[in-house]
């Protein structure tokens, strides 16, 4: 191995993105590998190109994007902000009335993508831009419940403009993923049904599974150069020391406005992309628990840094796919099996009523909790683990694991 | 306030004078509920730096307790029946309140003490998770219909001057103005001398002797034995017919409340909580109807925060907190 993690001989390859050979090849690996997930030829993962897996991939993407938003704002600028939602939530918006259908019951002007989707972008970032001054003049804690009650508020808000929103519980149409040059009818690219793309037979979902993939590309691209620009190393300078930043002349309130825009601005990205994505959504999605679950993605991941957040936004979106998996796993060997394995099985899963356990497979809440509130519950009790245990999230057991390997066969 | 005065001077007569009066009563009893929260939670916070964003599932938690002790097991009740019903629903739900406290022991043991000296962000967050944890397994308890607490007071009101007032909020106020004296209380007393030097300046309380440990344990367990007990009077009558797996959420917005009186401020937290309180309450009773109706439903709810933005616009710590001093 010719080069070490963290050693650097030139000023221009310790700024380079991906600063060894190894890190060069491997990235192209692993982009490689993201690309071809569609056409499962990835010996033993080959069950991702299925339909649902293809879907939840998709959503990996959509949340990744917001998830890096979060980072710039909270992992770089060092901004606690619990109101993320928000943010998503006007960019969903946005996207809605931009591009939504004419003529219905809600607002729609039916323009196409390559208008709605930059359109978020910018009015969730001029929002962010406008909320930040009065944000900014708190501080710690008190930013983290200003930024829950700006959720709260835009709760509300989004419920109390039905002309916008569909209203409570009811909720309104997003425009399609579609590419159109204008209000054609026959839009130029579909990513929203079968068909063959330069010769390959590929289903909707592949083809909007790629789609995202470019948009969590670019993501990451903005969030890694961020990192090496003027203004990312003013957000770091404030988040590591404030006063010590203004000292040295970086505009404290500045950047930390610059810092909820470009944030804001990634976060409406996601919002447009998940309504365009699920098809129908309801105001009350962008509650608390969107924006618990993008930090979550921050603090499993690996707070600061870009590769733990998409590791934590891969292990927030999938988990709920696993724990499902794995209940049902459960129940079928409390069923069916027989022996050890299948005892402690029956005593974990409820199969039948009256019959006791933590997780019932049944529907309604008796006797055990049922399948989504045995996800939440694992969900808590794993961030509360990984916030005692591994402080550093995935990325940390990452940074563990390769130390080991940096100089061996030696332990030192 | 002006813009209530106002909408009163305007529609005047008798009428206005019991609308004014039964929004200023419900307000009242509301922001002692709040008032409960708030001072729970600064407890918390000046003791241990950590907010605790698990307050509601713990109130939660609480009132079911009160339910289950009162309404399914009817203990202590079956063991002391020569007594008045009234007294033994009282008994019950101050066995869920101690219960409850115990229960805030174990989490600050097994949770909050790993996380000392970590940033910010991990604290806030675990305390998110508790919440996830706890108001799950609260949900799963109470089941899908709201669980009636069982209190003696049921729906009875009385007449104080022109405002209709439950019984039940008599009990939140009574109870709010006994914890308050007992909170002052204790702050005289031995530990209550002991945690306001631990809040003060951890380190030199510990060379004194204290156990920093044994504040931070005490500490959780009184603020969680006051959620309970707010949790237990936000399911009465008036505001609900039990708890339900809403009952947690009512406890979010005690957030504004501590953050207009001051984080660290006891008698700020009693404060917020009453104006906060009183501010929702009106936003129900005035802004209703068809002139107010582009504001939707539940504006009531969040009138809270936005009482909090405006505070915090004009104070960034709160009317009682006091201004941190940033050192290089």
């Amino acid at each position: 191995m010719r080069t070490r993690p963290r050693l650097y001989v030139s000023y221009s390859s310790e700024m380079a993105l991906l600063p060894t050979w190894t890190q060069k090849i491997s990235a192209l690996i692993f982009f490689a590998l993201l690309v071809v997930i569609p056409f499962g030829v990835i010996p033993g993962f080959g069950f991702l190109a299925d339909n649902d897996w293809m879907k939840i991939l998709s959503r990996v993407a959509i949340f990744a994007i917001g998830a890096l938003g979060l980072h710039i704002l909270s992992g770089l600028a060092g901004q606690v902000s619990l109101g993320h939602a928000f943010f998503v939530g006007i960019g969903a918006y946005t996207a809605a009335i931009l591009g939504g259908e004419v003529g219905k019951g809600t607002w729609g002007l039916g323009l196409p993508i390559w208008i709605w989707l930059p359109a978020a972008a910018i009015v969730a970032a001029a929002i962010g831009a406008v909320i930040a001054p009065v944000a900014v003049r708190v501080r710690g804690i008190y930013l983290a419940i200003v930024t829950l009650g700006l959720v709260f508020i835009g709760e509300w808000m989004f419920r109390s403009l039905p002309f916008i929103t569909g209203g409570s519980q009811a909720g309104r149409k997003f425009p399609g993923l579609e590419f159109r040059l204008w209000q054609e009818e026959v839009p130029l690219i579909d990513f929203t049904s079968d068909g063959s793309w330069f010769g390959v037979e590929m289903t909707s979902e592949a083809k909007t599974y790629l789609l995202l993939l470019v948009f969590v590309i670019i993501g990451v691209v903005i969030a890694k150069n961020i990192q090496r620009t003027r203004i990312g190393r003013a957000f770091m300078s404030i988040r590591d020391r404030d006063i010590a930043a203004e000292v040295m002349g970086v505009a404290d309130t500045k950047h930390k406005v610059m810092a909820f825009a470009l944030s804001s601005a990634l976060a409406g990205v996601t919002g447009a992309l998940m309504g365009a994505f699920v098809g129908r959504l309801i105001p009350e999605g962008f509650s608390l628990f969107l924006s618990i679950q993008f930090v979550a993605a921050l603090l499993i991941g690996g707070i600061g840094t870009v590769s733990g957040t998409l590791l934590g936004a891969t292990f927030v979106i999938v988990l709920p796919r696993l724990v499902q998996d794995f209940t049902g796993l459960l129940a079928s060997t409390a069923e069916s099996g027989t022996g050890v394995l299948a005892a402690i099985a029956a005593f974990f899963v409820s199969t039948a009523e009256n019959d006791p356990g933590i997780v019932s497979t049944l529907p309604g809440t008796s006797p055990g909790l049922n399948i989504a509130q045995f996800n939440l519950l694992l969900y808590g009790l794993l961030l509360i683990g990984f916030l005692i245990f591994e402080p550093l999230g995935l990325y940390g057991i990452w940074i563990r694991i390769r130390n080991y390997w940096k100089s061996w066969p030696f332990t030192y | 306030m002006t813009l209530d005065l106002l909408v009163f001077a305007q529609a005047g007569g008798q009428e206005a004078v019991d609308k004014f009066a039964n929004a200023t009563s419900s307000g009242i009893a509301l922001g002692a509920i709040y008032a409960l929260l708030a001072l729970g939670l600064v407890l918390i916070y000046k003791a241990t730096q950590v907010l605790n964003f698990a307050h509601g599932a713990l109130a939660a938690l609480g009132a079911f307790f009160a339910a289950y002790l009162a309404t399914v097991i009817n203990f202590p009740g079956r063991y002391v029946t020569f007594l008045p019903t009234t007294v033994q629903w009282i008994l019950s739900a101050l066995v869920a309140v101690l219960i409850t406290a115990v229960v805030g022991l174990v989490l600050e043991r097994l949770a909050i003490r790993p996380m000392i000296g970590e940033p910010l962000f991990s604290v806030v967050m675990i305390t998110i998770a508790l919440d996830i944890v706890i108001r799950t397994i609260t949900d799963d308890l109470i089941g899908t219909n709201p669980r009636p607490l069982g209190d003696p007071w049921g729906a009875d009101v009385v007449n104080i001057g022109p405002a209709i007032v439950a019984k039940s909020e008599l009990a939140t106020v009574a109870v709010t103005i006994i914890a308050l004296v007992g909170i002052a209380l204790f702050f005289r007393s031995r530990y209550g001398v002991a945690m306001r030097a631990t809040a003060f300046d951890q380190e030199a309380a510990m060379a004194q002797g204290i156990s920093a440990g044994r504040i931070f344990a005490l500490a959780w367990a009184i603020g969680a034995g006051l959620a309970a007990a707010a949790g237990i009077f936000s399911s009465l009558f008036p505001r609900s017919i039990g708890v339900s797996n809403t009952t947690a959420f009512f406890a979010f917005r005690a957030l504004p409340a501590i953050v207009i009186g001051g984080l660290d401020s006891i008698s700020g937290a009693v404060v917020g909580g009453f104006i906060v309180g009183l501010a929702e309450s009106y936003a129900g009773a005035y802004f209703i109807g068809d002139t107010w109706s582009f504001l939707g439903l539940g504006f009531a709810g969040v009138m809270p925060y936005i009482v909090m933005l405006i505070v915090l616009i004009v104070r960034p710590y709160g009317l009682f907190g006091t201004e941190e001093i940033r050192r290089v």
